[in-house]
């Protein structure tokens, strides 16, 4: 169906993946060096976002999503988001990029359904890229791509009918169908039902350009209204909100697309069974910061959530009937710093060659996309 | 009004698709099929009225002679003319069509896709039987294909192509009063709203042209002269055709609206949206004032929900039969 989705697929899902990590490396950043070992410092998260946001927005990566094409099926979209992680010093194990994944993907099939009007979902990548900006502030040089890219994304998309929007959100619909994973965040916060749908209601504001309803006007021959009459909606419905800003900053208006993790850590002052559960998984993303220069050994970094050690045995002892609802996975990943330099190489695949390039289509990042893609 | 009936299993969830429905009530045997597409699957169910058989069958989007290539499917619909019953399937790739049960294919046109993929997206939708022997289906390019159907067998062929839109087809219908004084057969509809009204014939006449207002018009139904039509800002409007007066303006919906349909001998009409709700509605045509009157009957609210089809399963509109997206039901709902 449309060929343009690619570009705003890896914005947002690689933005719910960066707000995911984000969230998880900065609930352990305890200490400002790496003297104590399974900490992630201050310095390594920003490390760690700015190679992430430093590919995926990299001119090359940008430009062959930008070619007119199918979507990738989820077993490539994998495939490539895990290589984005990778670029940086951060290993995921399968299990946990398959967990790391779904909520991904829950996450932006949340903000696709419930987006008012097919043309904000430009609005929703918006709010991604804006968030992605204040992970990299300080690194002008990935903060300059992130921009670039923005600028992209407006030349192309801007000027395409709320048609071709529907169209788009159409073939994310259909890619997303089917999933009902159930994600502790959006349980709690009432926004999916236990089956695992997404709650819609029936009342709020309607969309920008949409009249509220409730009116059934009729005309005369000559276009004159001559009765007006109401009908019960079922609903209650409020007029639209002031549109958002679709230029490079601005005020988007519509929070879908926001980093929903941000808010949740505030909110948990009383233990919370399920997502702390949700939590406990994700926070088991680290390693060993170090590099023992011995890949294969692995330590487990637990988060602290309550006061107390007894407290923190207490609640993980109830939370098994939790366990088997959501199967509970230990995610883990280790930093790896004898693979870095080959990191290093790989990553360079994706970034924008300083040298011209001769044949556009025969850069490593095309290879590395097209050789994606026969996994499919 | 009506209440909700036992709901009919498919294998598979209905896509988010515009009209992702279709119902063909076969009396003399006294079962209705009803089709309901997944991706480049077409779910059809045939469904006996006493509500105690139900058969499935699945038809993928495949182009012949090709093994594994398949597309994704933009509609289905069933084409009813005098002399016989065709399902006729759109996707990506091409057109085809299907005797009514979906047992054999009988003609398949393909689409110029172009070698390298362009940013605009190609694809057939728009599906209408119309008068006594055309099929005409719609394209991305807004051409829309009239295709000459003889009474029996495959000799179908392309009879003419109209064009007229500019943008991509959405919906197309055809007069259902089965009226003969009706002057215009058919209307077509595009993304950006505007609806084409015709006449058919060996060289289709474009008798009218009703401007949109750049929101996409995703649904439109032809009845007794009046153009019916739901657009993507949730409101229906409805004009009478030949003129492009606008009799009625309803703000129906809050969400995109992706179906409707009208009971012709009841002059009932149905409207289904995003928002999750199906909305009753009846339609009072007074020929010496040349007047059109709505008045709303009934909701139904499908919790949760986005819908993506709703038709009546008789020209009375006696019940009415739902689909929803990521749902692996069609729901059904008879009058009280």
């Amino acid at each position: 169906m449309s060929m343009r989705t690619l570009p705003l697929v890896f914005i947002n899902l690689g933005g719910e993946m960066l707000y995911i990590l984000d969230q998880r490396l900065q609930a352990q950043n305890t200490s400002e060096d790496n003297s104590e070992k399974g900490m992630w410092s201050e310095n390594d998260r920003k490390r760690v976002m700015n190679d992430i946001v430093g590919t995926m927005f990299s001119k090359s990566f940008m430009d062959e999503l930008l070619k007119p094409q199918q979507l990738y099926s989820h077993r490539t979209m994998k495939t490539v988001l895990t290589r984005l992680a990778h670029t940086s010093i951060m290993r995921l194990n399968p299990a946990s990029m398959d967990r790391l994944y779904e909520l991904m993907v829950m996450a932006f099939k949340y903000q696709v359904f419930l987006c008012p009007r097919p043309k904000d979902l430009l609005l929703i990548s918006y709010n991604h890229i804006d968030t992605i900006r204040e992970f990299v502030k300080d690194t002008p040089a990935v903060l300059n791509q992130v921009e670039e890219t923005h600028r992209k994304i407006i030349e192309v998309y801007s000027s395409l009918s709320e048609g071709e929007f529907q169209l788009l959100r159409q073939t994310l619909l259909i890619f997303f169908q089917d999933l009902h994973v159930r994600v502790s965040l959006f349980l709690k916060n009432k926004v999916q039902n236990p089956n695992g749908r997404f709650a819609l209601g029936t009342s709020g504001p309607v969309p920008y350009k949409t009249d509220v309803p409730g009116l059934i006007r009729a005309f005369d021959r000559k276009g004159r209204e001559v009765r007006r009459h109401e009908f019960p909606t079922g609903g209650s419905y409020s007029s639209p909100l002031r549109v958002g800003s679709f230029d490079l900053h601005g005020d988007r208006v519509i929070r879908l697309g926001l980093n929903m993790y941000v808010s949740s850590v505030n909110c948990y002052n009383t233990p919370n069974l399920l997502a702390k559960e949700e939590l406990n998984l994700l926070a088991r993303l680290m390693g060993s910061m170090k590099a023992e220069h011995t890949p294969n050994t692995e330590t487990v970094f637990r988060i602290n959530l309550f006061t107390t050690d007894a407290e923190e045995e207490e609640a993980g002892a109830s939370g098994g009937t939790e366990e088997s609802l959501f199967g509970v996975i230990n995610i883990q990943a280790m930093q790896d710093e004898q693979a870095a330099t080959e990191l290093a190489r790989i990553a360079g695949q994706f970034m924008e060659q300083d040298e011209p390039v001769e044949n556009p289509s025969s850069s490593k990042g095309d290879d590395l996309l097209a050789m994606m893609d026969d996994l499919s | 009004m009506y209440h909700k009936e036992k709901s009919i299993q498919i294998k598979n969830s209905a896509s988010a698709l515009y009209n992702n429905l279709g119902v063909l009530r076969i009396a003399p045997r006294r079962l209705t099929y009803f089709t309901v597409v997944h991706a480049n699957v077409v779910n059809m169910v045939s469904a006996s009225w006493d509500g105690l058989n139900y058969s499935h069958r699945q038809l993928q989007s495949k182009e012949p002679n090709v093994a594994t290539s398949t597309s994704l499917i933009m509609q289905a619909a069933f084409c009813v003319l005098p002399s016989r019953d065709l399902l006729v399937v759109t996707s990506q790739k091409g057109i085809q069509m299907y005797e009514s049960d979906g047992s054999i294919m009988v003609y398949w046109h393909a689409l110029d896709t172009p070698e390298t993929p362009t940013a605009q997206a190609v694809f057939a939708r728009g599906i209408s039987a119309v008068w006594e022997n055309y099929i005409c289906v719609g394209v991305s390019s807004g051409a829309i294909l009239v295709f000459d159907v003889p009474s029996k067998g495959s000799n179908i062929t392309l009879s003419e192509v109209v064009e007229e839109h500019k943008e991509p087809i959405t919906d197309i219908a055809s007069e259902c009063s089965g009226s003969q004084e009706c002057i215009a057969d058919m209307v077509s509809a595009d993304d950006g709203g505007n609806l084409c009204v015709w006449k058919s014939g060996e060289e289709f006449q474009l008798l009218n042209k009703i401007p949109g207002f750049d929101m996409s018009c995703s649904s439109v139904k032809l009845w007794k002269g009046t153009v019916a039509a739901g657009y993507g800002t949730g409101q229906i409007r409805l004009y009478e055709a030949v003129t492009g007066i606008l009799h009625v303006e309803i703000n129906a919906h809050a969400r995109w609206i992706y179906s409707l349909d009208i009971a012709p001998f009841s002059g009932l009409l149905l409207s289904a949206a995003e928002d999750s709700l199906v909305r009753v509605w009846h339609l009072t045509l007074t020929p010496e004032t040349n007047t059109v009157e709505v008045a709303h009957l009934h909701n139904e609210c499908v919790t949760d929900t986005q819908i993506c089809g709703a038709k009546f399963c008789d020209g009375d509109g006696y019940a009415f039969a739902v689909t929803g997206y990521d749902l692996s039901e069609i729901i059904r709902y008879t009058q009280t």
